[in-house]
């Protein structure tokens, strides 16, 4: 199916007034954090991996925002168990009488980039790749639409996601899974208050990519801004920079039998 | 759309600001300062590099490792009733600016350009529009955190006696050449607001530029001046002078917001064929913008950025010049004999028909810096861009770096790509004392021309 850029005539979401980022310690979700406190969010709850990351990422929204409250949350983002917990803490328990989740946005962004060359060698490896990167965020996703009532989830996907490609189909195909999960969220929760976002950043000038040609690649600033703009406004799809659209889009029709000649 | 491991690091090219190369680098990233003993230790000789805005070779290492802190851009402390400023060493000025003006602090000194890195601007040592009033960056900095390549970890700071002092001045200027600041504090300074009251004088003759200058100093603590460099011997400019001013109730321009800055605003979208800026263009460049600044000369309430950072505003400017890239040339000329001597330079820059439209003539305050190789010193300015045409831009350069040598002035290394050794050398005393404290797991391409490893 074709990716809208927008839905024409839909009202631009109210900017959040919390948050919830999982994977909060990524160059992405921690620029997207700073932008949307910097617009007004007064509160932010950091979950990931790794304290001592996470500890970084909060003292220095504390020190740009002195009036906010953040808070951090250390966990196992593949423990089953814990995600429906996690989720139920942070959103389930709302304001009395007013909708789960409202003025609430949640940033799923955890994943891991593992070379392709790699995890082709090594089942166990692929496997990581495809629980880190697709699976758990799934299940976050799922999770949270099955907790919220209103508000904004959005979910980092990747252009990776949208073709398979020789050079790196493992980690295409754990973005594609959730893809196809946040769109039949987004047909299940149609016409409520809820919203789901899918998010696909371009390659990025991260320190993942640090050592890659730095032609071509958007700098995380402006794939932040994007996003932060695209998921406030709740456009289902949201490619980072925008050109990934048009670039994708021509990407996606290219004829399998030229495709599998060309070497990209 | 490429996937690769946070442990492999594979070659990229990498140009500094004035693309006079684009040769292969191994960028290995720096992520926190925990991490920084050990990968120095792996991955050492290298330099560290920023936002690569220096113009020159200071920040490259062809065919060898960049340090990457560009990702290192967490703020870790602020003190509201001191104004000191911890942070991590890739926080860009822009960051600092935007988040702190709002709550009545900016940096102290700030260079022309605010797309650079704490570390950037400590190891060049910047200065700005105000250092009569407030010297170089290096003034205000209060402890400086620097990680060697043999693991040690060294914090200096101005106030310490002597060693720590003798790190920090050869660090604040230093070119990187220490060792790699991974934390740094600075003290902000009180401001109204982020709003100027700004003033355009235009001026006709040198004489009467030193003249505006020097009185302007007297009342205003931002002085700068822009030069035609086209009309030999420097007979038209525009003097630009500001003081911070209170102004709640204006609107901050969107650029000016996070989310607009972080969008970024227009870029030069193309690298032309040829530079722009060439012989048929250059007078008319000039012509222009002195007519559209006399026009508009008197005094406005203008937002920092505009004032601060006019060539921000275009992103990759630079391009303007070609694919054959452009060198900086800016001296610093004792001003006893300032006046002939930037007479002299601008003559013989007139006469060769090379040059640009950016001229900055402007006086530096009576004081001298703390950094071992800072570079701005008492005297008096003047900063041109070339165009690279190859031998016959070199040939003028080296032509006004007789000038300098003879009045005993030195060039700004941030800015260089090319000086002799013997100019460096001549310009810059403190050079014995400084390379006492390199360390020699770094070089740069600019250590290895200038200080010979």
């Amino acid at each position: 199916m074709p990716a809208l850029p927008s839905r024409p005539g839909s009202k631009p979401s109210p900017w959040p007034t919390d948050l919830v980022v999982i994977g909060a310690t990524s160059a992405i979700a921690s620029d997207c954090t700073r932008l949307w406190l910097e617009g007004g969010a007064s509160s932010a709850l950091l979950i990931g991996r790794d304290q001592v990351g996470l500890d970084r990422v909060a003292t220095d929204l504390r020190v740009r925002f002195p009036a906010a409250r953040i808070e951090t949350s250390a966990r196992d983002l593949l423990d089953v168990q814990g995600i429906g917990e996690a989720v139920s803490a942070f959103a389930g328990a709302g304001t009395p009488g007013a909708a789960a989740g409202a003025g609430l946005t949640v940033l799923i962004a955890h994943g891991s980039m593992t070379e392709q060359a790699e995890s082709q060698a090594d089942l166990a490896k692929a496997a990581a790749v495809l629980q880190v990167t697709g699976v758990s965020p799934s299940l976050w996703l799922e999770a949270a639409v099955d907790t919220m009532t209103a508000g904004t989830i959005a979910v980092l996907g990747s252009v990776a996601g949208d073709r398979g490609r020789r050079k790196n189909y493992i980690y295409g195909a754990s973005k594609g899974l959730i893809e196809r999960m946040a769109e039949g969220l987004q047909h299940r929760t149609a016409g409520s208050p809820l919203r789901v976002v899918l998010v696909k950043p371009g390659p990025t000038a991260t320190p993942m990519t640090a050592g890659l040609p730095q032609k071509g690649l958007a700098p995380v600033s402006a794939v932040a801004a994007e996003i932060v703009a695209g998921v406030n406004a709740g456009r289902p799809v949201v490619y980072a920079p925008a050109k990934w659209l048009l670039i994708m889009a021509v990407v996606r029709s290219i004829p399998r039998v030229v495709f599998n000649r060309l070497d990209f | 759309m490429s996937s690769v491991s946070s442990s492999r690091v594979s070659s990229s090219r990498v140009s500094s600001w004035g693309r006079l190369s684009d040769a292969e680098h191994r960028v290995v990233p720096i992520t926190s300062a925990d991490a920084a003993p050990g990968i120095l230790q792996a991955s050492a000789p290298g330099i560290a590099r920023g936002m690569e805005r220096s113009y020159g070779d200071v920040a490259l290492n062809a065919g060898g490792t960049l340090w990457d802190t560009r990702s290192m851009n967490r703020l870790l402390a602020f003190d509201d009733a001191t104004g000191i400023l911890t942070v991590e060493p890739g926080v860009l000025l822009r960051d600092i600016q935007a988040t702190f003006s709002r709550q009545g602090w900016m940096l102290a000194v700030t260079p022309g350009s605010e797309i650079v890195t704490v570390a950037g601007a400590i190891a060049n040592d910047v200065h700005g529009k105000n250092h009569a009033t407030m010297g170089t960056f290096a003034d205000h900095v209060v402890s400086i955190t620097l990680v060697r390549t043999d693991g040690e970890v060294i914090v200096c700071g101005p106030h310490d006696e002597p060693e720590g002092r003798g790190w920090f001045e050869a660090t604040c200027g230093g070119l990187g050449l220490t060792g790699l600041i991974v934390q740094a504090s600075i003290r902000l300074k009180r401001v109204p607001g982020p709003w100027l009251l700004a003033e355009d004088i235009p001026y006709q003759s040198l004489p009467e530029f030193f003249e505006l200058s020097d009185a302007s100093e007297q009342s205003f603590e931002h002085v700068v001046s822009w030069i035609d460099i086209t009309t030999g011997g420097g007979r038209r400019g525009i003097l630009s002078r500001a003081n911070p001013v209170p102004s709640p109730h204006r609107e901050v321009p969107p650029s000016a917001t996070p989310l607009g800055a972080a969008k970024g605003g227009i870029t030069f979208p193309v690298v032309p064929p040829l530079s722009l800026v060439n012989s048929l263009t250059l007078p008319l460049l000039n012509r222009a913008y002195y007519r559209l600044k006399r026009a508009g000369a008197g005094s406005k309430v203008v937002h920092y950025k505009p004032f601060f950072y006019p060539l921000d505003a275009v992103e990759e400017w630079n391009r303007a010049y070609g694919p054959r890239g452009f060198y900086q040339y800016q001296c610093v000329l004792p001003r006893a004999t300032g006046l002939e001597s930037v007479r002299e330079i601008l003559a013989i820059v007139a006469r060769s028909g090379q040059g640009s439209f950016l001229g900055v003539l402007k006086t530096l305050g009576d004081r001298e810096p703390i950094g071992m190789l800072s570079f701005a010193r008492p005297g008096v300015n003047l900063t041109i861009d070339f165009p690279n045409l190859g031998r016959s831009t070199l040939a003028l350069l080296a032509s006004l770096d007789a000038v300098v040598s003879e009045h005993g002035g030195r060039l700004y290394l941030a800015k260089d790509a090319r000086m002799p050794v013997a100019l460096f050398e001549a310009g810059y005393p403190r050079l014995a004392e400084f390379t006492e404290y390199r360390d020699p797991g770094i070089s740069s391409e600019m250590s290895r021309r200038l200080l010979g490893s």
